[in-house]
């Protein structure tokens, strides 16, 4: 295999890997603030890759651009949820929360996507952008513009959110309620409040990261599981306890994927990313990137 | 002096078993209360009730005329009654500063964060000198410091310390008392549980004794303190000499 081969598998591991940590950083932040798994995590991302599809076929805007549309909505959306859904299971208590929110959000995922299916229909659907086959060559190396739009979004919006929660009082509110929710409440912080935002940033990133899926992969009613087990095993890798740990942790298994693929067998690339994951939990049981 | 937090008739449970058995006190303006008694007699339970972290099943707390019952503990917090909870309970992952700053974040307290954050510098310099440290590294002593100064950067009316002194060295816990009392001298209402009976009883200038849910004493904290009951059960000691 030539250098180029390599470099190009690399690149494309890292293109995937951002899409993975997009996905899994909203999924760590709900299960990290909240303490509970929203197993439908990955129903948000196919409804934001539904809103930015229609958005495309109907007014055909760029989907980059429609992200000012698409995260608004599923912020929406996600603020309706916490609302109806959400807020009730979020005052349980330790294993009480996790089961019922396990148990709910997976009857939310049934209830989803056959809303996709009833509004969308099950066809598969992409968006093609007239400059989707375009890109830098460098030395042999293809960089689609695409593919370095998703990254470079999804860089910015990783780097937007660790400002957000580590320099502004409301960001520190949403951590200092993940560390200790009775201590802020005690300091006059509304953790329903708190809880409601988180689970909507939660919605915002899985919006992205479906308008990435949307223009990079394709959609059906049907790829939510599919994300919110990638996403599961990225915030696991990460460790649990780190939520903005998601984002390397993604790129990681989008690069060891690639490479697997590339250098061992293509049928064996979730495999050896699985093994990874194994081999994470035996050695790094608390996960990469969590303190302690 | 009027009665500030006037605690009314409650009865709280926990979980299943019934832990407060119509409890009635009141704290009056000013003062520094104590609230005593064994392990699992409720102290702490009270004291969650009254900053709304627990709910009674019947029963009411009210702050100058606030029905506190009725108000979640983010409310109650903001009506200046702030608690400094058994075992600190600090934001571990976050710095002294972050910490600090959290503890003023309801909107009057914010607007005065600065000036308040100052105070607090004054009374625990240590705090100054280590802000950018995250608060689980720090001693059990700095970290108490820390719990009180982020009370602090509340504004409290009434100040709430549930066992101040637990698990901290004699020296550090006379540094604690100290403060408690300074804090007291510029106007903040104090109501404490203490483990350690004999120093909470010299510091405040009432208390009441809480066995099993129930107030079964109260008094001056001098007369506590020559209470033969109290000298028995609580100081180990022996009974006051006859007069």
């Amino acid at each position: 295999m030539s250098i180029a081969t390599f470099l190009q598998t690399l690149v494309f591991g890292l293109f995937t890997g951002g899409i993975y940590g997009v996905a899994a950083i909203g999924l760590a932040l709900v299960f990290g603030v909240m303490k509970m798994l929203n197993i439908a995590h990955g129903e948000l991302v196919m409804l934001g890759g539904y809103v930015s599809f229609w958005v495309f076929s109907a007014y055909g805007m760029d989907p980059f651009i429609s992200l000012l549309i698409v995260i608004p909505a599923l912020f929406i959306l996600g603020l309706i949820l916490d609302r109806s859904v959400y807020r009730h299971i979020v005052r349980l208590l330790g294993e009480e929360k996790i089961k019922n929110s396990m148990l709910v959000s997976f009857g939310l995922t049934l209830v989803l996507q056959n809303l996709a299916q009833w509004l969308f229909t099950a066809d598969e659907r992409s968006i093609q952008v007239a400059y989707a086959g375009d890109g830098f060559n460098i030395f042999g190396v293809l960089l689609p513009y695409t593919r370095l739009a998703t990254l470079a979004i999804a860089l910015v919006a990783i780097l937007g959110l660790n400002y957000f929660l580590h320099k502004t009082y409301p960001g520190k509110a949403i951590l200092a309620t993940a560390e200790d929710f009775e201590s802020a409440e005690l300091a006059g912080i509304n953790i329903n409040r708190i809880y409601m935002m988180t689970f909507a940033l939660g919605a915002s990133l899985a919006a992205i990261a479906g308008t990435f899926v949307t223009v990079t992969y394709g959609l059906s009613p049907s790829i939510g599981i599919i994300w919110t087990l990638k996403a599961l095993i990225v915030i696991v890798l990460a460790g649990t306890g780190s939520i903005l740990g998601a984002f390397p942790a993604g790129i990681l298994l989008g690069v060891v994927e690639a490479l697997s693929g590339a250098f061992v067998n293509p049928s064996y690339r979730e495999v050896i990313g699985l093994v990874i994951f194994i081999l994470v939990l035996i050695v790094r049981p608390q996960g990469l990137f969590a303190r302690r | 002096m009027t009665n500030f937090l006037v605690i009314e008739n409650i009865n709280a449970a926990y979980g299943d078993i019934q832990t407060l058995w119509d409890v009635s006190l009141q704290v009056k303006q000013g003062e520094i209360v104590a609230l005593i008694g064994p392990n699992g007699a409720g102290k702490t339970t009270l004291m969650r009730l009254i900053a709304g972290l627990h709910k009674p099943m019947s029963g009411t707390v009210h702050l100058a005329d606030v029905p506190l019952h009725a108000l979640p503990a983010y409310d109650i917090a903001k009506q200046g009654v702030i608690l400094v909870p058994e075992g600190r309970r600090l934001f571990g992952g976050m710095t002294v500063l972050d910490n600090l700053e959290l503890g003023a974040y309801s909107r009057r307290a914010r607007e005065a964060r600065f000036k308040t954050m100052a105070r607090v510098f004054e009374l625990f310099p240590i705090l100054e000198e280590r802000q950018r440290q995250y608060a689980n590294t720090m001693s059990g002593g700095q970290q108490q410091m820390l719990a009180i100064g982020r009370a602090m950067m509340g504004l409290p009316k009434l100040l709430m310390l549930d066992e101040p002194s637990l698990g901290l060295a004699p020296l550090i816990v006379e540094n604690i008392f100290e403060i408690i009392k300074l804090m007291n001298d510029q106007g903040v209402t104090i109501f404490l549980v203490e483990q350690n009976a004999r120093k909470a009883l010299e510091l405040a200038n009432r208390a009441y004794i809480l066995e099993q849910g129930r107030v079964v004493g109260t008094g001056t904290g001098r007369e506590l303190l020559q209470n033969d009951e109290v000298r028995q059960a609580y100081l180990g000691l022996a009974p006051a000499a006859v007069k």
